[in-house]
C-alpha cells in the first residue's frame, strides 16, 4: 500500500516539474554534438595548434561572464517590463474608455514591433544621463528591451483579469466592495496562478533575445564568443565556441521552458 | 394583502418600475410592497425579467424607469450610497460565486474586515457563528473546490449575512443544485425567514414558496401577472397564464 502510494506522492511535488529523465537525455544528446564537434575540430587541426578542448577551457570563464551579463540584462528587463506590462494590462480593463483604448494602443504598437528596432530607438534616443543619473547602454538596453516585453505582459495580465469569471466581480459588488477591492482583494490573486506560466515562457523567449544587445555594443555571451574567435584566428573551433554559448542558455533556459508546461498542466482551469 | 403573521413596516418599495436593454423591455410597470419580516416568492418563466428584477433592488442594474426604495434609500437616485444600500441587502447568486482563493471562513470575513472595516477577531468570531448557523462547522479550512454545491450556496449565504443585511435576495440559489442539497439550502432559507428575516425568492422551487412564502408574485413577460399568498395564488389561479404555468412545473 505504501509502496503504491509514493509514486503518486512524488508526482503530486517537485518530481514532476523538471522530468528529470527527458532533460538529462536533451542535455546528453546536446552534450554529444558538442563533443563530437570538439573531436571533429580536434581532428582537422594542424598538430602544432592548442588542442580545441583547451581553447574552449581558455575562453570559457571569460564567455560565461558574458553570459552572466546576459542574464543581469534579462532579469532587469523582466523587472522593468513586468512593472510597466502589469499598469498597462490593468489599465486595458479599466472602467475608463479613453484610458482602456490607449493602453490597448501601447500595448498593440509594443507587441507588434521588432524587438531590435526597439532596441536601437532606446541605445540612440535615450540621453547618456538624465540629470545626476547616468545612464550607462547595459541600462539604456534593460530600457529597449521591456518595451516589447512590457506590451506581452500587458496582454497575459489582461487575459488573466477576464479570465476570472464575472460572478466573482458580481458577488464582489453585491457585497459592497469596490472595483479597486475587488481587483486586487478577489480577481487579481485568481488570475495571478494563470499569469505566472505564460510569463515565465516570456522570460524564456526575453533571456534568448538578449543576445540582441551585443549587436548595440553590450559586452554581453555572444559578444564575448566573437571576441575569442577572432583572438583565436581559427576556423575549427567556431561550430564548438558558438555551441558552448548554446548550451549555457540551453541549460538555464529548458528547465524553465518544463516548469512552464508543468504548472499549465498543473493550472489547467479549474474553478 | 398578506397572510400577515409578522409583518412590519414597508422595507423594500417598488413603484412603477421598468427596466430595457435597448429596444427589449425586460421589466414594465413593477409595483410590490415588501415589509419586514416578510418573505416573498417571485415565480414565472425563464427570461420574465425575475432576476433583472432582484438586480434592480441593489443597484447591480439600474432602473430605466420608476423608484425602489431600501428602508428609505431610493436605488434609482443618481448619487446613490451603493455602500449604504448594499450593507442593507445581502444577495446570494445561483452559482455561489464564492472567492475561489479563499477558505470558508475567509469568505465569510472579508466584507467585514475590508469593505466595513471591522475587528478582526470580532469578524472571525461572527464568522464561525453564521457558518455553524448554515450547519458548516469544521468547514471553516475548507477551500470552495472541496465543498459541494450545497454547502458553497450554504457558505454564500453566510457571507450575505455577516455584512447584517436587513434584507436578503436570492436568485434561483437551488436551481444548480441536486435535489438532495437543493433541501440543506431551503432548509437554512426557511430557518432564516423564520428568525424574521426579510427575503425575496426568485424560485422555482414551489414546494417552498407553498411553504413557507407570506406572498407570491407571478410574473411573465416582464409584467406582474398576478400576486396573492401561496394557498390562494398556487392553489385557484385566477389568471390563464398563471395556471398554464403552474400546470407546466407542478
Amino acid at each position: 500500500m505504501k509502496v503504491l502510494l509514493t509514486p503518486r506522492i512524488e508526482g503530486f511535488g517537485g518530481s514532476r516539474w523538471l522530468k528529470p529523465l527527458a532533460s538529462t537525455r536533451m542535455l546528453a544528446g546536446l552534450a554529444l554534438v558538442f563533443l563530437a564537434s570538439a573531436a571533429w575540430a580536434q581532428a582537422a587541426a594542424p598538430a602544432a595548434q592548442a588542442s580545441v578542448p583547451s581553447v574552449l577551457i581558455k575562453w570559457a570563464p571569460l564567455i560565461f561572464q558574458g553570459f552572466l551579463f546576459n542574464l543581469l540584462v534579462s532579469v532587469g528587463t523582466m523587472a522593468l517590463g513586468t512593472v510597466l506590462g502589469v499598469f498597462l494590462g490593468l489599465a486595458q480593463v479599466s472602467p475608463y474608455a479613453p484610458l482602456r483604448r490607449a493602453a490597448w494602443a501601447v500595448t498593440q504598437f509594443f507587441r507588434n514591433a521588432p524587438w531590435l528596432v526597439l532596441l536601437f530607438y532606446a541605445m540612440l534616443i535615450l540621453p547618456f544621463q538624465i540629470g545626476p543619473i547616468a545612464l550607462p547602454s547595459w541600462l539604456k538596453a534593460i530600457i529597449g528591451l521591456s518595451l516589447p516585453v512590457m506590451g506581452n505582459i500587458a496582454e497575459i495580465v489582461r487575459g488573466g483579469v477576464l479570465s476570472i469569471p464575472s460572478g466573482q466581480w458580481e458577488s464582489a459588488e453585491a457585497l459592497a466592495f469596490t472595483r479597486r477591492q475587488t481587483m486586487w482583494l478577489i480577481v487579481l490573486p485568481q488570475a495571478v496562478k494563470r499569469m505566472i506560466p505564460p510569463w515565465m515562457n516570456q522570460y524564456a523567449i526575453l533571456t534568448m533575445a538578449t543576445t540582441l544587445i551585443s549587436i548595440v555594443g553590450i559586452q554581453d555571451g555572444l559578444t564575448m564568443t566573437r571576441a575569442a574567435l577572432v583572438a583565436e584566428a581559427r576556423t575549427d573551433i567556431l561550430v564548438p565556441m558558438y555551441l558552448m554559448l548554446l548550451m549555457m542558455f540551453f541549460i538555464y533556459c529548458y528547465p524553465i521552458a518544463r516548469a512552464t508546461l508543468s504548472l499549465e498542466r498543473r493550472f489547467a482551469v479549474k474553478i | 394583502m398578506t397572510t400577515g403573521h409578522k409583518l412590519g413596516r414597508p422595507i423594500v418599495v417598488i413603484e412603477g418600475v421598468e427596466k430595457t436593454f435597448g429596444a427589449l423591455t425586460v421589466l414594465r410597470d413593477i409595483n410590490m410592497t415588501i415589509s419586514t419580516g416578510e418573505t416573498v416568492c417571485i415565480i414565472g418563466p425563464s427570461g420574465s425579467g425575475k432576476s433583472t428584477l432582484l438586480r434592480c433592488i441593489n443597484a447591480l442594474a439600474p432602473v430605466t424607469k420608476g423608484s425602489i426604495r431600501v428602508d428609505g434609500i431610493e436605488v434609482a437616485d443618481e448619487k446613490l450610497d451603493k455602500l449604504a444600500l448594499r450593507r442593507k441587502v445581502g444577495m446570494v447568486f445561483q452559482q455561489y460565486n464564492l472567492f475561489a482563493h479563499k477558505t470558508a471562513l475567509q469568505n465569510v470575513m472579508m466584507a467585514p474586515i475590508h469593505v466595513l472595516k471591522q475587528d478582526k477577531a470580532e469578524v472571525e468570531d461572527r464568522a464561525r457563528r453564521l457558518l455553524a448557523k448554515v450547519r458548516l462547522t469544521g468547514k471553516e479550512a475548507s477551500y470552495p473546490g472541496e465543498l459541494s454545491g450545497g454547502q458553497q450556496q450554504r457558505v454564500a449565504i453566510a457571507r450575505s449575512l455577516a455584512m447584517n443585511p436587513s434584507v436578503m435576495l436570492f436568485d434561483e440559489v437551488t436551481a444548480a443544485l441536486d435535489p438532495e442539497t437543493k433541501k440543506e439550502v431551503l432548509v437554512t432559507i426557511r430557518e432564516l425567514a423564520a428568525e424574521g428575516m426579510t427575503c425575496i425568492l426568485v424560485t422555482h422551487e414551489m414546494g417552498f414558496a407553498r411553504e413557507v412564502a407570506d406572498h407570491v408574485y407571478f410574473t411573465d413577460g416582464g409584467v406582474i401577472v398576478e400576486d396573492g399568498p401561496p394557498a390562494a395564488l398556487l392553489g385557484a389561479p385566477q389568471h390563464e397564464r398563471t395556471r398554464a404555468f403552474l400546470d407546466q412545473v407542478l
